[in-house]
């Protein structure tokens, strides 16, 4: 108990910790529940009346140990088919760092979730049994993870209590996953074996898998970098919200508010303003109260500039010299994640940064098969938890970076303008960072002569 | 117990934000897209640490011009004296307008009926969606936290509400990147949640970093309680003690504020904001589990209130 206690203590005192955003995807039986439940059990974050709620509910169901997978499935449907059918959002915390976990399930039919807990992901944990190797769904994970441009991934090679621990297996799956993964362009990928059920390299190191050197689950968590080299990133700022006391005290202040999307900002530095293309110089940065001379992504700022001109939400403020193209064409690979079709011909609303336009889907040229990464020519449509490439024309011009370049400024969603459904989660530009292994396929049937 | 052990220092970069940093940044960024996309957005206050957390996130992301939402407050009739005090105080100070939808006045009315336990929770939704409705709000910013309960780790941070307030959780929208969808039908409303990534833990730290003043009912103070369902509650006009329970007079303070029916009190001795986040730290038992008798009454008690229309 004192222990407990002394541990906690330091999380008193966080001051100087960060937050990492990751996700988890695995199939139905790889153990997805099984790790998160130890990640957060083993780092005392399933506090003693959860515990108890999830004991009770487990008698009731007529279960002899408490199923941990109740921790985690919060809906009444869930709890009642033993599914998860949506992301969750978990959070637990160490003496370095805080973790927010999107918990996606791993069914084939939820691309979708595993595509909403990756975009906002530093990392993307694919866990894969021992025993079965990489298969369709860990390349189906890999490739939403490629796609979704998430900068870390880690393998847990899981089960391997049940290969008795040995190192070749691991090795094999290991070398066969980095290989794939690589080609789609994931920048860094860690392969870890473990035991999510014994506790292996999840929390503890493993005794039983003295050849692994690496970190385990935990510690790899806590000390992957979670911030870039902002200074080669392109700097962005979308405005949000123009503020204009017009009080006695404030008769001038204009400000206009927003969330850095990338790069830094410095007082004093030219900026242009899209898609109208004027130019003016950066007066001021006011952080949240605080007067700044620089700010960097992602805080939430107020940028003043030195002339009066006309901006108002969804403009862009981006750096003389290295401002983005504007276009009314949009070429990008898109997640569908609504019930209803995307179709050639429909008009829909696109939502890029702070600003939503009118557009119209121009052509479908393909649809991905993330199993085999193959390409089918002109599907017509796309439906729920397809991927596919789309040419959208906008009625008025966006200042749109590849999604390579920015995950913020290159991302978009397409909304039916009719009843406001997220029908499309999109990515512009190239889908994959290499294409070496995307593989053109003729699918004869697919063609309507 | 409060030894401060070394943090190891992970940040890699000079650009790496704090954890608290990120998390203020990403509800200034939701409390900003309101003001853009919504037409008459109001903020739920209570007068609790989450509703003064979003208030003063509010108060950051506009300054120096004044917040651009109403306030509203859905008061039980069960509410502690201290904390409306708070709230009028608040209110006063930053020249904010405040609606209260009365359940006393639904009860008196008849439009409401006293539930037999007395507990006026669940009795807030039908006020709270009427004053929706008659003012036409069309984004209600509420300070619910995704770690409280498990119904909640499933809510989005823009949750689309029909004309009845009802959340549909398998027909939610899913929500990608930071990019918030607002669209709403008329008489629909989207509930907003900007501390859904927050734990108790970063709002009692957030709370200490920025200095921000809270009811003295958070900190320990001697006060007349008696005991029921495993919970120390106060004694009050709304029903309790009863017969067979005594009152006796214990250090204690409250871990959360809400309806004096249902809100339980944790013996405590913090009487400072450090001292509140070490035992926080140090505590094996949730928030709700150690304060909420309405949690308790299923195991999707939350859920089927969410369905309802509750925040």
């Amino acid at each position: 108990m004192t222990n407990t206690t002394d541990q906690f203590a330091e999380f008193a005192d966080v001051s100087a910790t960060t937050l990492l955003r990751f996700a988890t995807a695995g199939s139905v039986d790889d153990g997805k529940s099984t790790l998160v439940g130890r990640l957060l059990h083993d780092s005392k974050s399933v506090l003693t009346d959860q515990l108890e709620a999830v004991e009770a509910a487990s008698i009731k169901r007529g279960q002899e140990a408490p199923d941990l997978a109740l921790l985690t499935d919060g809906l009444r449907a869930e709890r009642e088919q033993g599914i998860t059918i949506d992301v969750a959002y978990r959070y637990f915390a160490t003496a370095r760092r805080r973790f927010i976990l999107a918990d996606t399930p791993g069914h084939v039919q939820y691309t979708r979730n595993m595509v909403t807990g990756a975009s906002t992901a530093e990392l993307a944990v694919v866990l894969v049994d021992a025993r079965n190797g990489v298969v369709e769904q860990t390349r189906r994970h890999a490739a939403v993870a490629a796609l979704l441009r998430v900068p870390h991934v880690v393998l847990a090679v899981n089960k391997m209590d049940l290969v008795d621990y040995q190192e070749p297996v691991f090795a094999a799956i290991a070398e066969e996953f980095t290989t794939y993964a690589s080609e789609l362009g994931v920048p860094e990928i860690t392969a870890i074996p473990i035991s999510a059920l014994a506790g292996d390299n999840v929390v503890e190191p493993s005794a039983n898998m003295d050849w692994y050197g690496g970190p385990t689950v935990l510690e790899h968590l806590e000390t992957v970098p979670v911030s870039h080299d902002l200074t080669a990133c392109h700097a962005r700022f979308p405005v949000q919200y123009v503020i204009r006391p017009q009080t006695a005290e404030h008769p001038d202040y204009r400000g206009y508010a927003g969330q850095i999307a990338a790069g830094a900002f410095r007082v004093g530095e030219q900026i242009t303003v899209l898609p109208s293309g004027k130019t003016s110089t950066i007066s001021g940065i006011d952080a949240l109260g605080e007067s700044v001379d620089i700010a960097w992504a992602p805080q939430s700022v107020t940028i003043r500039l030195a002339d009066d001109i006309d901006i108002s939400r969804g403009d862009l403020l981006a750096p003389v010299g290295d401002a983005p193209a504007t276009s009314q064409d949009v070429e990008a690979t898109v997640c569908h994640v609504a019930d209803q079709p995307l179709a050639v011909g429909q008009r829909v609303l696109l939502k890029h940064t702070t600003r939503t336009v009118k557009a119209i889907v121009k052509e479908i040229p393909s649809r991905l098969t993330l199993d085999d990464l193959s390409q089918h020519p002109n599907p017509g449509q796309l439906v729920a938890n397809d991927i596919g490439r789309v040419v959208v024309r906008t009625a008025e011009p966006l200042a749109l970076d590849a999604y390579a370049d920015s995950r913020r400024t290159g991302s978009f969603l397409l909304i039916d303008p009719a009843d406001g459904t997220t029908l499309a989660a999109g990515m512009a530009g190239e889908s994959f960072a290499t294409t070496k292994a995307v593989s053109v396929v003729e699918d004869v049937e697919g063609w309507d002569f | 117990m409060t030894t401060v052990v070394n943090v190891h220092e992970t940040t890699d970069s000079p650009f790496a934000l704090s954890h608290l940093d990120s998390l203020e940044s990403e509800a200034v960024h939701i409390f900003r897209e309101v003001a853009g996309e919504f037409e008459r957005p109001v903020i739920l206050f209570s007068g609790g640490k989450d509703s003064i957390v979003m208030l003063h996130l509010a108060l950051k992301a506009f300054a120096p011009a004044p917040v651009p939402f109403t306030l509203l407050h859905v008061d039980t009739g069960h509410n502690f004296p201290e904390v409306l005090a708070y709230r009028d105080r608040v209110v006063a100070e930053h020249g904010l307008r405040l609606h209260v939808a009365s359940v006393q006045e639904y009860i008196d009315a008849g439009k409401l009926r006293e539930r037999p336990d007395g507990t006026r929770n669940p009795l807030q939704t039908v006020p709270l969606t009427e004053a929706i409705q008659q003012h036409r709000f069309d984004a209600v910013f509420g300070g619910g936290r995704r770690d409280e309960e498990k119904a909640r780790a499933k809510e989005r941070v823009f949750s689309l509400r029909d004309e009845f307030s009802q959340w549909d959780p398998r027909r939610q929208r899913p929500e990608l990147w930071q990019l918030y969808n607002g669209r709403h039908a008329p008489g629909e409303h989207v509930r907003v949640f900007p501390l859904s990534n927050w734990t108790e833990l970063d709002v009692w730290q957030y709370i200490a970093r920025e200095g921000i003043e809270l009811p003295e009912i958070y900190f320990a103070h001697e006060r007349e309680v008696f005991a029921r369902s495993g919970m120390w509650l106060t004694a009050g006009e709304w029903g309790g003690p009863k017969d067979t329970e005594t009152v006796e007079k214990r250090l204690i303070r409250y871990r959360t504020v809400g309806d004096m029916s249902c809100t339980g009190a944790v013996d405590s001795d913090a009487t400072t904001l450090d001292a509140v986040i070490a035992e926080i730290a140090a505590s094996r038992l949730t928030e709700r589990g150690a304060t909420r008798a309405d949690d308790k009454m299923s195991e999707a008690a939350m859920e089927d209130r969410k369905r309802e229309g509750y925040f």
